[in-house]
């Protein structure tokens, strides 16, 4: 739930104060968000983030968070990506065109779907770049399905 | 030319009147003579009819072998490049991707830059665009290129000096509504569609007038009838008048206002009917449970009046879509034997995997059978009905939310996606670039929000059980919906095919070949690897009296955003076989175009 008191303040003070805080990239803070996997399953949270990583990243970011020709690879970025700087570019997006990039990510700072469940999407994709996580749909812990 | 600009001025100044009357004419008759040229190529699609064959045959089966490349284009943009070149006369059009340049090159003076046209464009709609900022192509008529920008801006220059003559805004970004098919003009009208059904768009087809781009009218592919443009008495739908509100009563409530149905494909036109053919897209959301109903007229085929916009008929291919079968593939214009009688057929291959033939006059369905044998979705399509007979195990709504579907095949990428197939009247058959992938996928709900994805689906993607080739290009007899060869790849064939009468088939592949194959028998003659991946179109013209191919090179659009990291493999071995084949292993981005020719 840490990300609504960021959004909160930066609402107020604006993005650029608030994130460069948490500044040291790859360094786990200690209200990171957490998955859970068990024995290849995990729980419903990380699952919930798989499902909403399919809604809104997928068709940039492509398959499992793996990257595409259009958009990087997010298991390979948070690997050093800190949450902080991951939830200030959900939240605001970024743009990096010049003459030979044309990357565009869309700020989700508003979007319900992206933004109510950023510590779900955040576990899943940290899940998947901690290795921790194949490819394909997760299996839920306490369900067949 | 001197002769229609005199007219063109006279008539401006006597008024609307004898401009209906006179100037349509002239850019009518001008592309309808070019298009029976095989020294050029003045649309996309090769001719009206959508074939992408070439009378041309200096390149045989016999000399195939020792065609290379002559000279090349580097277009100076990294994303995916569909579609390809128009040849007009000495000049070839070269466009890009976002951010949509246009180069004219000199084929008189080794594709020197006449001119180039940069537009400018907010960069944010790189984000709302579905699957890469690709852009299929520009259109020439009556001295204009026309061309359709990312931002939903539709652009006429002037084919000679680049000079923009008039732009027009044809949707709202915000909304999410981009441009990425190319137009197509006929007469006096230039067509365009709008992209956008992971966005809850209104798809439409438009008309502008190509004179000034001043508007002529909207016809929308789901809403009311007056915004359908139809007839409830006149309009056909398998045999039957359509009926009123034939479109808002299948959906619930008004979620038809964001229902999709958008119309991005290849555009065909049959003088002898004054009929334009095109297919409409997905319903949104990709959750069926959300969206009860047949969800008409997403997912059909639509035959229109040229002029009035009016449809003569319709006929929908995926009712109540669980899959996202778009149905915006190309029409092909073809006069075959089915069943014994020659026929003015419409050819076309839908995402959904089956190939279907209809009667282009009545919208009579003559053909619908399986053009990939792993199609699983749907048994059959019932001829009475036209309706798929939908497999429960594979049906996303008998499933219901939250459940993840399983082995589905075709997966949402289709058994053919747009890059379009070409048909030789030499043979008969059509030579068609096809997807061999299917997939899980899980529904769920999910809100509209404007401008923001509108999906609720999640999917996994991979080769069909046992098998490791993720795609096949094929001849396809269409009289008999019968495959003739078929010529396994390892990835997906995403690139539009050309048939000449030199015997020989060109297609390019995602790991970056151009392959000529012999038109009989699919023996492959000749191969080249390109600098990047091709989803682009093959193209053929002559200069100076010999003849060249073109293609576009350049990975990316949905192949490259579903294959460049390898399909999902999956814990019960299932995607074993070859899963993890990374089309990054073999090609890395970067627009090229090459031009191949003999000796």
């Amino acid at each position: 739930m840490r990300y609504k008191s960021l959004l909160a303040v930066s609402a107020l003070v604006g993005a650029g104060a608030v994130f460069a805080v948490g500044g040291s990239s790859g360094a786990k803070a200690e209200n990171d968000p957490v998955y859970v996997v068990q024995d290849g399953r995990v729980d419903q949270h990380t699952f919930n983030g798989y499902r909403r990583y399919g809604e809104s990243c997928h068709r940039c970011h492509g398959p499992d968070g793996s990257g595409s020709s259009y958009a990087p690879s997010l298991t390979e970025s948070l690997k050093k990506m800190s949450f902080e700087d991951f939830s200030n570019v959900i939240v605001n997006g970024r743009q990096n065109v010049t003459k030979s990039q044309n990357n565009v990510m869309p700020a989700f700072g508003t979007t319900e779907d992206v933004i109510l469940y950023l510590d779900d999407i955040y576990g899943y994709l940290k899940a998947r770049s901690d290795d921790k996580l194949p490819r394909g749909r997760p299996k839920r812990l306490g369900d067949d399905s | 030319m001197r002769l229609k600009k005199t007219l063109l001025g006279c008539t401006t100044m006597l008024g609307v009147a004898l401009l209906a009357a006179g100037s349509p004419a002239s850019a009518n008759d001008e592309l309808l003579k070019l298009q029976g040229d095989a020294n050029q190529w003045v649309m996309p699609t090769g001719n009206y009819a959508n074939q992408r064959y070439s009378t041309l045959d200096q390149i045989t089966a016999a000399n195939a072998s020792k065609l290379h490349p002559v000279w090349s284009f580097s277009t100076g943009v990294l994303r995916g490049h569909e579609g390809g070149p128009l040849v007009i006369g000495d000049t070839m059009y070269v466009h890009t991707p976002f951010p949509n340049n246009v180069f004219a090159l000199d084929l008189n003076d080794n594709g020197k830059i006449i001119w180039k046209y940069e537009p400018r464009q907010d960069p944010s709609v790189i984000a709302v665009m579905c699957c890469d900022t690709v852009n299929r192509g520009v259109a020439y008529g009556d001295g204009k290129i026309i061309l359709n920008q990312s931002d939903a801006t539709v652009v006429a220059l002037d084919a000679k000096s680049g000079k923009e003559l008039w732009h027009v805004k044809n949707g709202d970004p915000a909304k999410g509504e981009t441009m990425t098919m190319a137009p197509m003009i006929v007469k006096d009208k230039v067509y365009v569609g709008i992209s956008g059904g992971e966005f809850g768009t209104q798809g439409r087809l438009t008309a502008y007038n190509l004179k000034d781009g001043s508007l002529a009218w909207n016809a929308y592919s789901v809403g009311t009838d007056d915004q359908l443009l139809v007839d409830a008495n006149k309009t056909m739908n398998m045999g039957k008048p359509i009926g009123k509100d034939s479109s808002v009563s299948t959906w619930q409530g008004d979620q038809w206002k964001t229902g999709g149905g958008s119309t991005w494909g290849w555009y065909s036109y049959d003088p002898a009917t004054n009929l334009i053919y095109y297919g409409t897209g997905n319903p949104s959301t990709w959750n069926p449970v959300q969206r009860p109903g047949d969800n008409k007229w997403s997912m059909t085929i639509f035959a229109r009046d040229a002029d009035t916009g009016m449809a003569k008929w319709v006929y929908q291919m995926t009712p109540h879509d669980e899959w996202d079968y778009d149905g915006i593939n190309e029409m092909i214009l073809a006069d075959i034997p089915v069943k014994g009688k020659t026929v003015k057929a419409l050819v076309h291959f839908d995402r959904n995997g089956f190939g279907y033939t209809l009667n282009r006059e009545t919208g009579e369905l003559l053909v619908a059978e399986k053009y990939d044998p792993a199609v699983n979705w749907a048994s059959h399509v019932d001829m009475q009905t036209g309706r798929p007979q939908v497999v429960a195990q594979y049906s996303t709504q008998h499933n219901g939310e939250d459940k993840n579907s399983r082995n589905i095949c075709p997966a949402a990428l289709g058994s053919k996606d747009q890059q379009p197939a070409a048909f030789s009247p030499k043979t008969g058959l059509f030579y068609v670039p096809t997807n061999h992938v299917c997939m899980d996928y899980e529904p769920f709900k999910v809100s509209y929000t404007a401008g923001q994805p509108y999906v609720g689906a999640t999917l996994s993607m991979y080769p069909p059980k046992g098998e490791n080739n993720l795609g096949n290009f094929i001849a396809w007899d269409a009289g008999q919906g019968k495959i003739v060869w078929s010529i396994p790849e390892p990835f997906s064939v995403w690139s539009g095919a050309l048939a000449t009468a030199g015997d020989v088939v060109f297609y390019g592949t995602l790991d970056g070949y151009l392959k000529g194959v012999d038109i009989k028998t699919g023996k492959e003659l000749y191969k080249y690897k390109t600098p990047s991946g091709i989803i682009g179109n093959v193209t053929t013209y002559t200069h100076k009296g010999k003849q060249y191919i073109a293609v576009l090179s350049g990975v990316g659009g949905w192949a490259g955003i579903g294959m460049a990291a390898g399909l999902g493999n999956d814990t019960d071995g299932l995607g074993a076989v070859g899963a993890y084949k990374q089309l990054s292993n073999y090609t890395q981005l970067g627009g090229v175009m090459t031009v191949f020719g003999l000796d």
